[in-house]
């Protein structure tokens, strides 16, 4: 751990200016990754900026009919939100899938969805890691990696972004909303995480002067067919192995509409717009469901001690999928 | 008021210290003008620092030093000065004494400065330069290396063969011969590993150290730093768990030590969750088990080997393969135990070392054989059962495993189950029972106590033994105040202090046992003490009696045949005069009656999981164990020891791995978030039984001790549970869900094959 600088500020500009002023700075929000990450020496920030007293702690309905998330509403007060509960409970779940109660009182939205990997190279700085340290290598590809990325991996990185809240995210296909010192601007999800490429320092396509003020819900919330599966190495406290978040429309037997997101696979939430069309006017039947997956998995590259979840995405999107499409439909 | 405690529930008399943070941990001292400790672990596994620059670290305000083992006090030349109770043959590791790295995370430099914080900054700034040399921490890259390791004191190497082995197996109408293997696994206790020195003046030192030896660690210090027995006094009065790893002294000790004595100023040194992944560990073994039986069940041939790892330096070793030699009846038995070198730190005892993996092994391979006998697993336990421990020839002291089977069969619904592997469903889930043995040693070592009764009828008792959370302070307590007939709250037990009587250190299950009988012998001198004065009083009740004829309790002395006549204990020690009555006691065990028998504890565990057939995931959905453990003194605290070991074994089962990347040599998953330990939602119904044992050899309280029985053969049953399940047979620990799906993936496995 470094030296460093503390200020809290209050509102969004502050933030701004600080994170502009100081490329090395950092927000901190909940800490419970940035502060772990300082005491293993892997964020070495030099400035420390609080966002915490900034008033973005709400959850509010939005004109178009959705629901927007303020980035430091904590992921447990976002699980437990009524309004959150009852129309997407697939985000209810799957933050509650994720971490344990703790933490989860602690972690903010903004934070989730900056939160880095779990690479286990990325946190020893005894080891090589173009995360880290661009240029020094990847010590996952030839290492162990049972934890690491089977789809959209480069031979620079295959890490997993771990979040669970961010699957379902996708999957409702969220806005990410921004400020930077060049004003405010809408991320959607899709294209807020990236693929680790030539570039596997930068997680995001947030700019460093950039905060999240809030994530906000599209109307839609899938809540009558939805199912989020996370597979893993035990029942609670521990990150995915393969997880996926399923939302359905459905008309009788047959798919209306179908969104699939996977975590615990790729640098990114994973979504495949192709393999969900395929669904589209389907009936509920295990072999469209095994043949999506199929799809989804197509281009999945093992790497030896991760091969195995190639296997197991399938096996999960097959059981999310008959999870969602077999929900009671509410009342 | 009935001072009857022996046998009861008692809650732990620390409790509310511990819950309410009155207890104090080594790490938690806090003194003026205290500096703190940053280690430099090193990144490579072998070799050579040919460089360290410190430059950086000492130009920061408030760093004091940078102790390398180019400037760092030097300790003791001899091996023999770093041998502690526990060292197994070698040459131990010393800090900061040489230019060698011996395994990854090694500590090469110690910062010290005047915050905690700075000093992590300063040791980031430390620059160390290596010339590498090619390690090996492959266990199955050098296995045809293996050798015989030189003995350690306390354990018995593999017993000579018995029979023809060879020949009875390849003549068995019915035999199995497989392979096990099983990772690395560290302690990882809650409290990372800490000492704070506190700098007294004179090279005087206070010692605050995480250790389950006071006594231990004390005379290590001495003889490693060359200071005499008075200057160190060693504290250790919680312990917020170790497991074994705190048997030997750890390495932060010394340096704290060390960087105390070089800067003549309190110094406090902590370990960092990742540097808990540097010391010593449980050791990856790999075990060939080959079981020959007739058609009936009655074993003909057991071989049993065991390849396990140590250091470079020492020969650490473990009684892996003897129990399955005692545990069942077989006339040709050959058993083998060898380790191999590999370049990390050496391992350490942990939670009943060795038998857990040997148990493991040779429970699987029972189960396998019932299989392929097409028997029930507990029939064929019970159609081997042995009277005699035949490693030894000698008979048991008591032996109530008979009765653990029936009870635990009983309570589980054993004879409930459908014998057909994937025969059983519920919910979409598959269905397995598993059963396994259990067993471990009932040890007995010299311990001493002493006792001081005041006046006011408030007794003080103390041991240097250790309470890494078994309950030891609770037992000793009850002891006492039973003996005694006191009120258990004027009865206070204090441990961890080098300064009491030597007790050896906390582990192997041996402190009941051991420190128990000396605060027993103890509190019996007090008694007779009280007994002869209460004689003198005018018209004395007893001044016929003899000390046989009388009972204490309630705070009184009475004829046990008339108990209305009695003696209040501080009115005799009122009358005689006596402002306090101070005795000490140095108990040893009986070795002449020990030594004609074989002492053990038993256990039978009986296991149900779930297993999700598409994703591989399990669940034990409840655990069955039945213990011959001797006399419980404290059911409350026995069922929390025996429940922390199942908890663990469901650990050992499907979970704990430390994992290596050989390329580097070192741990990767250095943290609690992905080193994984049972949950909460990982543990469901335990259901603990003592079996009613009564044993008048192993020591006068009749007590076996149960802090490691209640691991031992739990990852079997579980892994003969999934395998009944699933029809898969894993063989490799942790039983991860990958592995379980490998196997149902492959269609026709080898499930049931036919009795030849
Ligand atoms: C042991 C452990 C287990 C966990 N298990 C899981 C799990 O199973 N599933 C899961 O999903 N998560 C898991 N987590 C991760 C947890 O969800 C994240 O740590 C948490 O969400 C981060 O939020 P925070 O507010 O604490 O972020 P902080 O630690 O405060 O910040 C993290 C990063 O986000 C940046 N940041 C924070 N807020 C903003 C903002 N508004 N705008 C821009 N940048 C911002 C910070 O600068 C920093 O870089 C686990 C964490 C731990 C420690
Ligand atoms: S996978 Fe990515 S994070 Fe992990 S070692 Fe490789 S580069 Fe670093």
């Amino acid at each position: 751990m470094n030296s460093f600088s503390y200020v809290r500020v209050r509102d969004v500009s502050s933030a701004v200016n600080e994170a502009a002023m100081d490329t090395a700075a950092k927000f901190i929000a909940g800490g419970t990754n940035l502060i772990d990450l300082m005491k293993e020496d892997v964020a070495r920030p030099d400035r420390l900026v609080d966002i915490n007293r900034i008033p973005l702690n709400r959850i509010e309905q939005t004109s178009d009919g959705g629901l927007r998330l303020g980035a430091l509403v904590t992921n447990s007060d976002t699980a437990y939100n009524e309004q959150v509960e009852k129309r997407y409970p697939l985000l209810s779940r799957a933050i509650l899938s994720g971490a344990s109660a703790q933490l989860r009182n602690m972690a903010t939205n903004g934070g989730n969805l900056m939160q880095r990997t779990r690479c286990y190279y990325f946190y020893d700085t005894a080891t090589p890691c173009n995360k880290r340290e661009p240029g020094t290598g990847c010590s996952a590809i030839d290492g162990f990696n049972r934890m690491h990325a089977v789809l959209g991996t480069s031979e620079q990185c295959i890490a997993v972004f771990p979040s669970d809240m961010c699957v379902a995210l996708a999957a409702l296909e969220a806005i990410v909303r921004v400020t930077g010192k060049n004003g405010d601007r809408n991320i959607p999800f899709a294209d807020f995480h990236r693929l680790p490429g030539d570039t596997p320092q930068i997680d995001t396509n947030l700019q460093p002067d950039e905060i999240i003020t809030s994530i906000d819900l599209p109307p839609k919330g899938f809540a009558d067919h939805h199912a989020y599966l996370k597979v893993r190495d035990r029942h609670s406290y521990a990150f995915a192995l393969v997880s996926v978040a399923a939302a359905l429309e459905m008309d009788g037997n047959k798919i209306k509409e179908a969104r699939l997101a996977l975590g615990g696979v790729a640098h990114k939430p994973w979504r495949n717009r192709e393999a969900e069309a395929l669904l589209k006017g389907r009936t509920v039947t295990p072999d469209n469901f095994q043949a999506v997956a199929e799809v989804i998995m197509h281009d999945a590259k093992g790497f030896g001690d991760n091969t195995f979840k190639i296997d197991l995405a399938k096996r999960a999107i097959v059981r999310a999928l008959k999870h969602a499409a077999q929900m009671e439909a509410r009342s | 008021m009935s001072t009857k405690y022996i046998g009861q529930p008692i809650s732990r008399v620390d409790g509310r210290a511990k819950v309410t943070g009155q207890a104090k941990y080594a790490g938690e001292y806090n003194v003026p003008n205290l500096a703190y400790g940053v280690i430099v672990s090193s990144a490579i596994a072998k070799g050579r620092i040919t460089n360290i620059d410190s430059t950086k670290a000492l130009s920061l305000n408030g760093v004091l030093q940078v102790f390398t083992h180019k400037n760092a006090p030097r300790t003791a030349e001899r091996d023999e000065n770093y041998w502690d109770e526990v060292a197994p043959p070698g040459s131990p590791f010393r800090p900061l004494q040489n230019d060698k790295v011996m395994f990854s995370g090694q500590p090469v430099a110690l910062v010290v400065a005047e915050s905690f914080e700075l000093a992590m900054y300063a040791a980031s700034l430390v620059q160390v330069e290596y010339k590498i040399e090619q390690h090996v921490t492959d266990l199955d890259q050098v296995r045809n290396e293996a050798y015989v390791p030189r003995p350690r004191e306390g354990i018995d190497p593999p017993a000579k063969p018995r029979g023809n082995p060879e020949s009875a197996l390849a003549g068995a109408p019915v035999k199995i011969e497989v392979e096990y293997s099983a990772p690395v696994e560290h302690h990882n206790p809650m409290e990372p590993y800490a000492t704070t020195v506190l700098w007294e003046g004179d090279s005087k030192l206070i010692v605050y150290d995480k250790t389950q030896g006071s006594v231990n660690n004390h005379d290590y210090v001495c003889n490693v730093s060359g200071l005499s027995s008075d200057q160190v006094r060693l504290l250790s009065p919680y312990v917020g768990g170790a497991f074994g790893s705190g048997l030997r002294p750890q390495y932060q000790l010394v340096l704290a030590v060390m960087a105390a004595l070089g800067l003549k100023r309190s110094v406090r040194v902590t370990l960092r969750r990742q540097q808990m992944f540097t010391l010593g560990h449980r050791p990856r073994t790999i075990q060939n088990v080959a079981l020959g039986a007739a058609t009936d069940g009655k074993l003909q041939a057991l071989i049993h080997q065991a390849i396990a790892e140590t250091s470079q330096y020492e020969d650490y070793s473990e009684p892996v393969v003897n129990w399955s030699g005692e545990l069942y009846q077989c006339d040709n038995v050959k058993l083998g135990h060898k380790v191999v070198h590999l370049d990390f730190c050496t391992p350490c005892d942990m939670r009943a070392p060795g038998a857990v993996w040997g148990l493991y092994a040779i429970e699987s391979a029972m189960d396998e054989l019932a299989y392929k006998l097409r028997m029930d697993p507990l029939e064929l336990r019970l159609k081997n059962y042995t009277e005699r421990d035949l490693n030894n020839n000698k008979p048991f002291s008591s032996k109530e495993l008979r009765e653990c089977y029936r009870q635990g069969a009983e309570r589980f619904g054993w004879s409930k189950r459908n014998p057909e592997p994937r025969s059983m469903r519920d919910d979409g889930s598959l269905i397995g029972w598993g059963f396994a043995t259990g067993a471990w040693d009932a040890m007995h070592f010299p311990a001493s106590a002493k006792a001081v009764l005041s006046a006011d009828g408030k007794l003080m008792v103390g041991s240097a033994t250790a309470d890494i959370g078994t309950g030891t302070y609770t037992i000793m307590t009850q002891i006492a105040a039973e003996t005694l007939g006191l009120p258990i709250e004027d009865v206070t037990f204090k441990l961890g202090d080098s300064t009491l009587p030597k007790a050896p250190v906390e582990g192997g299950s041996f402190t009941a046992a051991s420190v128990g009988t000396a605060v027993k012998q103890v509190c019996d001198k007090v008694r007779g003490k009280l007994f002869r004065v209460a004689q003198t009083l005018p018209k004395s009740p007893f001044a016929n009696a003899k000390l046989e004829d009388i009972t204490f309790a309630d705070g009184h002395m009475m004829l046990t045949s008339d108990p209305g006549r009695s003696v209040s204990i501080q009115e005799a020690m009122r009358h005689g005069g006596l402002s306090s009555i101070e005795e000490s006691a140095d108990a040893a065990p009986d070795e002449a009656k020990r030594s004609q028998y074989t002492l053990h504890t038993h256990s039978a565990i009986f296991a149900e999981v779930k297993v999700d057939e598409d994703l591989g995931t399990i669940d034990v959905a409840r655990v069955v164990s039945a213990i011959a453990g001797g006399r419980i003194l404290n059911p409350k605290t026995a069922r929390s020891q025996i429940m922390g070991g199942i908890v663990w074994g469901i650990g050992m089962a499907l979970e704990e791995e430390s994992v290596v990347d050989h390329k580097f040599g070192r741990f990767m998953n250095h943290n609690l978030a992905e080193y994984h330990v049972p949950v909460n939602a990982d543990v469901h119904d335990i259901d603990v039984i003592f079996v009613e044992e009564h044993d008048s050899i192993v020591n006068p309280l009749g007590v076996k001790g149960l802090g490691e029985i209640g691991i031992v053969g739990v990852a079997a049953a579980i892994g003969n549970a999934i395998f009944h399940a699933t029809g898969v047979r894993v063989r490799d620990l942790p039983i991860t869900l990958d592995k379980v799906l490998a196997g149902v993936a492959v269609p026709k496995r080898e499930i049931l094959a036919p009795a030849a």
